[in-house]
């Protein structure tokens, strides 16, 4: 599994609120939720971006609430993965039971610029950075994990088992 | 080594003797609880998967408190999903407007959550009936989707943190005060992926619902859970309430905990949390200069008896100040009638206060009381983060509710002890 794209930059306690705030909630819509991906933190975002394009964020990403909306409007908003120094656990659980590609990298933050074309290569565990060739380290993901990203989702690993 | 209560919960729920940080394990749930705004998307995925019932039509509880009453076409839609299908699949814990209240104070009123428990929410203050000595935490809409299917969710049995309270409380600190000093002590992230257990003298001496505000702020710590081991309080507390039969588990004495923080509450004020984290927490004293347009005294964090009984017993004959909006919002049925019969709404009234009937509201934008740009809220609520009760360019002060009540007279953050 490899992503490539342009790195759009975000702080620490990057929170479900700014992610997408409640009061766009009262659809579950993702295309509709996805007009006002991380509006809070960056009201152009949504317009700025590409399909493909990466998240990296300092620590504690996605903290706050446990809507699924926050995944939901990255990953239509056509984001290809998430990299940051830590995730908040419900929103690390919901990425990983609905198929958002999110990875944890200690140094890539301090030293990736916003705009840097990077390349996600999550088999070798890395990040590189394609301008300076450097590369950064990604925390393994737990083996059950694997699991569930390479059933699809929480729900296809279930069918799964339960057909098994 | 021993277990801590958490541990000793997972293991009863995965039938294991034993569990250990870090360890993967699928645990039994026993009621899985969703809302307006997180349910649909559940029903949406148990759909897809072509289930036809869930697996245990006592163990699931909706309750549509977010954006209700509706507040618009689309939150219509949004609580019409539910209705749909409790009716559908005869669910016995669904909660109409007119019996609905916010899940957190509904669900232990009403002895649907209780000691023992493995309760997995889609709501993320789902933590909150740790209090009760249950494990209980906050997942996304496909984990209730896969527990409504399966009885089951998977886990990470988390390391836990022992906070240990001593010394004397002072005056008008209350529960609130003392999970915001801890969040600040430890920061947001402070406790991620880990179980906060509270105990020592100060945590026995805490009434129930003092409790349960603590508990339910352990997200913002990051934690897993927040837990405290059942006493006499609990027991008080469960009797003639629970509908299953307790059980009350104990943390052993050589559990494993990956940290220990000692906190000395003596000398420990009323908190306030600056805006933007609920970390950003200073004593009251350092914010009496800070202007507010809206109080706020409610939510799943602040909502019960006894933080109304604060509030209203500083806002007694007294009036709310010129040009600032007091919303009052009773968080369940039960707590709005007894509020009623014990005078307190004719209190709240009196003073020109606004009572609301049971809703999540305010607390996170939806409705009842959304800021306007540049406005300044001070909310007995559990998140001030940017944009969280309106306009992104508003602000919200975290604090229990003596301070909210002298805060709706005064006009600017106030110490309790100026209204007294």
């Amino acid at each position: 599994m490899k992503f490539t794209g342009r790195v759009w930059k975000f702080g620490a306690d990057i929170d479900t609120d700014a992610i997408i705030p409640a009061r766009r909630l009262n659809t579950s819509d993702p295309k509709e939720l996805a007009k006002y991906c991380m509006e809070d933190a960056d009201p152009e975002f949504i317009n700025k971006i590409s399909a493909g394009d990466i998240i990296l964020a300092d620590k504690n990403f996605g903290c706050g609430s446990s809507r699924e909306h926050a995944p939901i409007a990255i990953k239509e908003a056509k984001i290809s993965c998430i990299i940051a120094k830590s995730f908040a656990r419900i929103f690390y659980r919901n990425s990983f039971n609905m198929g958002l590609p999110i990875f944890e990298s200690a140094d890539a933050y301090d030293a990736i610029a916003e705009g840097a074309e990077v390349e996600v290569d999550a088999d070798a565990g890395v990040v590189r950075d394609l301008a300076s060739g450097k590369e950064f380290k990604v925390a393994p993901i737990p083996e059950f994990m694997q699991e569930l990203l390479r059933d699809g989702g929480l729900m296809a690993h279930i069918a799964k088992k339960q057909s098994a | 080594m021993g277990m801590n209560i958490t541990e000793k919960i997972l293991a009863a729920h995965s039938g294991l003797d034993k569990v250990e940080p870090g360890q993967i394990i699928n645990a039994k749930v026993d009621i899985a609880l969703g809302n307006d705004i997180t349910a649909p998307i559940a029903i949406s995925e148990f759909k897809k998967a072509g289930a036809d019932k869930v697996w245990d039509k006592g163990k699931v509880a909706l309750v549509p408190d977010h954006f209700s009453p509706n507040k618009d076409i689309a939150s219509a839609e949004q609580c019409k999903i539910l209705r749909d299908f409790a009716r559908q699949q005869d669910l016995e814990h669904y909660f109409e407007l007119g019996e609905m209240g916010v899940e957190h104070a509904l669900l232990p009123e009403q002895g649907i959550v209780g000691p023992g428990d493995v309760v997995i929410g889609a709501d993320s203050h789902t933590c909150t009936y740790g209090a009760l000595g249950a494990f209980s935490t906050g997942v996304g809409s496909t984990d209730l989707a896969a527990a409504m299917i399966t009885g089951e969710v998977w886990f990470k049995v988390p390391e836990a943190i022992l906070f240990n309270y001593t010394g004397k409380l002072g005056n008008w600190v209350d529960g609130k005060d003392l999970i915001l000093y801890t969040i600040g002590q430890v920061g947001v992230d402070g406790a991620l992926y880990k179980s906060m257990e509270f105990t020592g003298p100060i945590i026995s001496g805490l009434g129930m619902d003092d409790r349960l505000t603590m508990a339910n702020m352990a997200i913002e710590a990051g934690g897993k859970n927040g837990i405290i081991v059942p006493d006499e309080v609990t027991k008080a507390y469960v009797e003639g309430r629970f509908k299953r039969t307790p059980i009350y588990y104990t943390s052993d004495s050589d559990a494993n905990y990956c940290e220990k923080i000692e906190i000395d509450c003596t000398n420990i004020r009323p908190q306030i949390a600056f805006p933007h984290l609920p970390s950003n927490t200073r004593p009251v004293d350092e914010a009496t200069s800070v202007v507010i347009d809206q109080v706020v005294i409610g939510s799943c964090t602040n909502g019960r008896m006894d933080d109304l009984r604060k509030a209203a017993q500083l806002m007694k004959g007294k009036k709310v100040a010129p040009y600032l909006r007091c919303i009052v919002i009773p968080a369940t049925q039960h707590i709005y009638r007894q509020a009623m019969k014990e005078g307190l709404l004719d209190i709240f009234v009196e003073a020109g206060a606004a009572v609301s009937t049971p809703t999540c509201g305010p607390c996170l934008g939806g409705h009842m009381g959304i800021l306007a740009k540049g406005e300044r809220a001070l909310a007995t609520t559990n998140r001030n983060f940017v944009g969280r009760m309106g306009s992104p360019e508003s602000e919200v002060y975290l604090a229990g509710p003596t301070v909210a009540a002298a805060t709706a007279i005064k006009g600017r953050i106030a110490c309790p002890e100026e209204v007294a």
